[in-house]
């Protein structure tokens, strides 16, 4: 079963003292998060501004209780750190590093499959339940306390859809970037379960962009009936060239498959509220709720 | 990162994958030369990275060393698709007995590596895929399974293979499966696969690298550059030479965002306000002044462009940031070209400050941004 966060979720950060990872351990601390222990090999017994760093998350687990893990090491090193908390049992775990070669991915999904643990990324801006915790790289000011749930591929695409619910005087529950790489181990899908039954979600913004076919997948099962909250989209790249990457590894569109269009009539179809523009995602969910 | 045929051939042949013999050759000379050393009847065949070379003329057959030098001087200097034709690969002529399908790539949706194979070689798979699905063999590789002996039995015995040639070809989709995984490949496959008398070939190659796994394939970071040559237009190639994600467009509003999705999300807000966008360019995340005022000089120096748009959501990246990147760029140029700066987020008050005494407009939403962008470009 997937699972992200709330006020009480114990975080580890691997890779705490690098650039990304000290700016980032102090914004998510800032916001309340709970981060009570850091991990880089060849680190150990340093405090990082008041969090103390292990060489392992191993040794971090006996002086700690800790529930998830957020990963800022380099791609060379990412698979391997992702391992380690795959093995230790935390979950969720949020891969927030750029650049890992599509084979690491798909081992470590596998992998943290057999454990039933929860990848989000690689290649994520992470995860935020508005007001409590964050586990990712987001601008906090974007986010107010509501009922919209908003999953994403893209990171600052997310912020700007974000930023105009909360214009509009509604606010997000649980935010989840699922990655902009071709394999990340959670799909559409897999939130919107999670959604349907999360008593604080009430509607949902469904942010993608071209590339493969989650969208699709998505759409088909909002039409199936399995996701019953109102649902509003945006999808980024009617102006995209085919054949071109653009930007993320996973936004390409291959022959005629990976089309916005084609995304977007997919999500009409099943009934979902698709916008033209960003803004039109939060008029969409002002309507709706 | 896409390798040319004799290229993922020297690859096929690490890996045990009969492939016939052939040289890699750059002048006619060496082409006669080639076929001296062979000693039989070959195929010549232009490498670029391009499809459909043989429609396009590209491959030529010669039984002697003298219709080589021949057909390769007809050869080398043609244009195919606008790339010249600069190497060819001279191979044996293998004798034929039917053309097969075999292929690995990602199944993005299923999160795994997946091998298709199919007895209509020869031919698109993915129109055979559209039209004819159930003459392809799909075989998803369990990830920690991995791929065993039995599965590459069954899509040999799926295909209608038995006795030796069922063997044979079950070992020739194990051994593709270790070069797929072993190499990072986002795709390999062999197109025509030459079933032969007695066994299989690789008459053709296609191996397309992952570029996040180059780090582990020294060998090919160096030609990296070189792989793009005709998939990217010139400017693409100087701007990944300068590690800039651009995509030529054909408009004349230039475009920089940071974040793929926002920048795609830009480009379409300015389709749909009426304007035509020159470029994609996503800075990512926690861009330098210096990285901005690079990417900024980059599309200002486009004579196509007649207005530049920067749409910049701070989170990692610091509005201050992209607003003395785009003041130092203008200033290094002496561009007068109107620019349009739509930031909001971490430091957006210093970022706007600076753009205003350098009088650079900026709106608060990418909406706005995006019509003033079209209005200034549109005064043509």
């Amino acid at each position: 079963m997937v699972r992200f966060i709330d006020k009480d979720t114990r975080v580890i950060v691997q890779g705490i003292t690098g650039g990304q990872g000290q700016f980032h351990a102090r914004l998510m601390k800032e916001y309340g998060t709970k981060v009570v222990a850091g991990s880089v090999p060849g680190r150990g017994g340093q405090v990082f501004e008041g969090t103390p760093v292990y060489d392992t998350i191993a040794e971090a687990q006996e002086e700690h209780e800790i529930d998830a893990s957020i990963i800022f090491v380099p791609a060379l090193f990412a698979l391997d750190a992702a391992l380690e908390a795959v093995e230790a049992g935390l979950d969720p775990v949020v891969v927030i590093t750029e650049g890992i070669p599509v084979r690491d991915s798909i081992e470590l999904v596998a992998k943290a499959k057999l454990k039933g643990t929860t990848v989000v990324g690689p290649n994520t801006p992470g995860l935020i339940k508005a007001r409590e915790s964050k586990m990712g790289i987001m601008p906090a000011q974007v986010f107010r306390r509501g009922s919209v749930g908003v999953i994403s591929r893209s990171g600052t695409l997310f912020y700007e859809i974000a930023a105009h619910i909360t214009r509009v005087g509604l606010g997000q529950s649980t935010c989840v970037g699922i990655g902009g790489d071709p394999v990340v181990g959670l799909d559409y899908v897999d939130v919107l379960k999670w959604f349907q039954e999360d008593p604080e979600t009430e509607a949902v913004a469904l942010i993608g962009e071209i590339g493969g076919d989650a969208e699709e997948r998505a759409a088909r099962f909002i039409m199936d009936g399995d996701f019953t909250k109102p649902v509003a989209a945006y999808i980024a790249g009617r102006a995209a060239v085919p054949g071109k990457r653009m930007g993320h590894a996973g936004a390409i569109i291959q022959g005629s498959s990976g089309t916005a269009e084609g995304k977007m009539s997919a999500l009409r179809e099943a009934g979902a509220s698709v916008g033209e523009l960003p803004s039109q995602v939060a008029e969409a969910l002002r309507r709706l709720l | 990162m896409k390798l040319l045929e004799y290229e993922a051939k020297e690859y096929f042949r690490k890996f045990n994958i009969p492939t016939p013999q052939g040289r890699m050759v750059t002048t006619a000379d060496d082409t006669a030369a080639a076929v001296k050393e062979l000693g039989r009847p070959v195929v010549i065949k232009v490498q670029l990275p391009v499809g459909g070379r043989g429609k396009a003329g590209g491959v030529k057959f010669a039984d002697t060393p003298e219709e080589a030098e021949v057909a390769a001087a007809q050869l080398l200097g043609m244009r195919i698709k606008g790339l010249k034709v600069e190497k060819l690969y001279v191979e044996e002529k293998i004798r034929i007995v039917s053309e097969v399908y075999l292929g690995v790539t990602v199944d993005r949706c299923n999160r795994c590596y997946v091998i298709l194979a199919s007895r209509e070689g020869g031919m698109d798979i993915e129109e055979v895929a559209a039209r004819t699905p159930e003459r392809i063999v799909r075989h998803r590789v369990d990830p920690v399974m991995g791929l065993r002996s039995y599965h590459c039995t069954l899509i040999a015995r799926r295909l209608g293979y038995g006795d030796k040639k069922m063997l044979q070809f079950a070992s020739f989709v194990s051994r593709l499966y270790e070069l797929a995984v072993g190499m990072d490949a986002e795709l390999t496959e062999i197109n025509p696969l030459a079933e032969v008398e007695d066994g299989f070939m690789a008459a053709d190659a296609r191996l397309n690298v992952d570029n996040n796994a180059l780090y582990r394939h020294r060998e090919l970071e160096e030609k990296l550059l070189h792989s793009y040559q005709g998939e990217l237009t010139e400017r693409e190639m100087e701007a990944r030479a300068m590690d800039l994600a651009y995509v030529e467009l054909d408009g004349n509003i230039g475009i920089i965002g940071n974040g793929a999705g926002l920048t795609m999300a830009t480009l379409d807000t300015v389709m749909l306000h009426g304007g035509r966008t020159a470029n994609f360019l996503d800075l990512g995340g926690g861009a330098t002044p210096e990285r901005i005022g690079k990417a900024v000089k980059f599309v200002l120096e486009d004579k196509r462009v007649k207005a530049l748009f920067v749409n910049v959501l701070g989170g990692i990246t610091r509005c201050d940031y992209a607003a003395e990147g785009i003041v130092s760029a203008r200033r290094d140029l002496g561009s007068t070209k109107p620019v349009v700066v739509r930031m909001m987020g971490t430091n957006e008050a210093e970022g706007k400050a600076i753009l205003k005494r350098a009088g650079i407009e900026t709106l608060d939403t990418m909406e706005e941004a995006a019509e003033l962008a079209v209005k200034l470009a549109g005064g043509n």
